[in-house]
């Protein structure tokens, strides 16, 4: 009971303090930061239902996430499209590739659909970085417009772009946490757990495994269509298998196959490597080895950690009142072992 | 009901199952009795449709399940109850139930009586639906099996190794439940080693070695076989 309370006062805490941050910060730059990590969010979760509650680990999805940004971008800037008509349409042609993909890529299972898809999350960002034609290759897009007015509201200043991102973000979590806590997200886990014992409770696993596969790129889609439109420059770089890394590590560091593990290993991973700056590259002799030991002592991350000890502790509470119980009516109990001995 | 052909099964080059023939008629509770590795549960994967057949035919209530895929044939009224007690661990007792109906699932009203149901004939997990499948002791785990195949309504269900690694109170108990699912319509095969416990029960039984039946007969024969009484009762 105790841990429902904590649960229903820490996220509307959270949610307050997100909307609140910029004027305690002040400071562009920290909103800057936070409205990155935001968006690196959205394509963390989604990796998270793929990787973290069906157990397929994608390396393909800084590929999808470039084709989220490029597309939005491309039509945008060469095709001078509304943003929101582009915007949806890059959702969608992230979904349909990812579709297409998935429909082979599925047929692997394990470290082969971790190999297959690294492999497409290379060529991906081989096609971008090529394409002179199409993607102007390494000059990168120029001028992307920030997302266009919706009714009287602007998203031209910082502060707006901030907003909208975040309240993305919260739909975004709504839409997990809906799924998660549903008989489809059940299904996904039951996959994770065993694919044959799925199968022989009668889940069709292709169909349930293609869906949330579209699903996830979805969601990567979406992360780098709002990247697009807030950095306002991309060069074929955030297709780099790098990219699909740096979320994979936000995740196992917050913690893979949990809820809240993409918010805490996003803030905490972006916010240290801010704030390491000054370190440039060998930030990562840092990271490499708490990753490491992360990975060998606590794999369920931060959050899966936290929630693993609240079990144990209702656990052990729950074991102390039985056996407080079974003390005061030890008489009776004296009783019993004398009848069956 | 099912009746299987010359059923062969190959994993790559090695024949797991040679020429098997056996037919369950409806209302039957019928046994594969036999050692580990004589090819029961590779029969009942086959069955499921996660292991295809190398050859032979598989009927069921005249349809071939050859060609099927195992999400049809749960569909269709199989049900396998795996060896082991394959279960979600990290999901609640309630909710393995309700993933068990998942060919129900959009009988909502159909899956609560289902549960009734299953809470019947296992009082005890009544009690632990809130908990963890994975803390369950192992007898309370094979009950939740059997409950959660049970909430697919099956025509035909497939019990694997029921008893295996269970007190012999239990075992006792077990067979009890398989005989009153038995008796309230659902016919049943069961693979046992334990024959004794299993032809109590069983209609007719067969004796699977190295991937082959070797003797078939109703409980009684089987009972009075010599061989059977060697091999597998120990009297």
């Amino acid at each position: 009971m105790a841990k429902i309370i904590n649960k229903r006062f820490i996220i509307p805490v959270l949610i307050l303090f997100a909307i609140v941050f910029p004027f305690v910060t002040q400071n562009d730059y920290f909103i800057h930061v936070m409205t990155l990590s935001f968006i690196w969010m959205i394509g963390v979760y989604g990796l998270n239902l793929l990787a973290g509650y069906t157990g397929y680990l994608s390396l393909a999805h800084a590929g999808f996430f470039a084709v989220g940004a490029y597309s939005l971008g491309l039509l945008t800037v060469k095709a001078q499209m509304n943003f929101w008509l582009a915007f949806v349409l890059a959702l969608i042609i992230t979904s349909v590739l990812g579709f297409l993909i998935g429909l082979i890529a599925l047929r692997t299972k394990e470290h082969f659909f971790a190999i297959y898809t690294l492999c497409v999350g290379y060529i991906l960002y081989l096609i971008i970085d090529k394409w002179d034609s199409l993607t102007e290759g390494v000059r990168g897009l120029i001028g992307i417009p920030a997302p266009g007015n919706i009714g009287p509201i602007s998203f031209e200043t910082p502060l707006s772009q901030y907003y909208l991102v975040l309240a993305i973000l919260l739909v975004v979590i709504l839409i997990i946490y809906r799924i998660v806590h549903s008989l489809t997200g059940r299904t996904y886990i039951a996959i994770r757990n065993s694919e044959d014992l799925a199968q022989t409770i009668g889940i069709s696993t292709m169909k349930n495994k293609l869906e949330v596969f579209v699903l996830s790129t979805f969601f990567a889609g979406l992360s780098g269509a709002l990247y697009a439109s807030f950095i306002r420059f991309i060069g074929p770089d955030i297709g780099n298998i790098v990219i699909t890394f740096d979320l994979l590590t936000y995740l196992l560091i917050g913690g893979i196959g949990t809820l809240s593990g993409p918010i805490v290993g996003t803030v905490l991973v972006v916010w240290i490597s801010q704030q390491l700056q000054f370190l440039q590259d060998y930030r990562m002799l840092i990271f490499g080895p708490i990753l490491t030991l992360l990975v060998i002592f606590y794999p369920r991350g931060i959050a899966g950690s936290i929630a693993g000890w609240n079990v144990k502790r209702a656990e052990k509470k729950i074991a102390k009142a039985q056996q407080d119980e079974r003390f005061s009516q030890s008489p009776i109990s004296a009783e019993n072992q004398v009848k069956e001995g | 009901m099912l009746k299987l052909e010359d059923v062969s099964v190959k994993y790559g080059s090695f024949t797991a199952v040679h020429n098997v023939n056996l037919e369950v008629s409806p209302g039957q509770i019928v046994v594969l009795l036999g050692a580990n590795g004589a090819g029961k549960s590779t029969i009942f994967k086959t069955i499921s449709g996660l292991n295809k057949a190398s050859s032979g035919r598989i009927e069921f209530e005249g349809e071939s399940l050859n060609k099927r895929s195992p999400d049809k044939i749960v569909q269709s009224g199989i049900v396998q109850c795996a060896e082991g007690r394959k279960l979600f661990p990290s999901m609640t007792v309630e909710e393995n139930l309700k993933m068990g109906a998942y060919v129900h699932r959009k009988n909502k009203k159909g899956i609560k009586e289902s549960m009734k149901h299953v809470f019947e004939l296992f009082p005890i997990l009544e009690e632990k639906q809130d908990d963890m499948a994975g803390s369950l002791s192992g007898g309370q785990q094979q009950m939740l099996a059997i409950g959660r195949a049970l909430m697919a309504k099956p025509k035909l269900m497939l019990l694997d190794e029921p008893s295996i690694g269970l007190a012999p109170l239990i075992v006792e108990q077990m067979f009890e439940v398989i005989k009153t699912i038995n008796r309230e319509g659902t016919t049943i095969l069961l693979a046992e080693q334990n024959a004794n416990a299993a032809l109590k029960i069983a209609d007719k039984g067969y004796v699977f070695e190295n991937g082959a039946v070797v003797l078939e007969g109703t409980s009684d024969e089987l009972f009075a076989n010599d061989e059977i009484k060697k091999a597998y009762i120990g009297a």
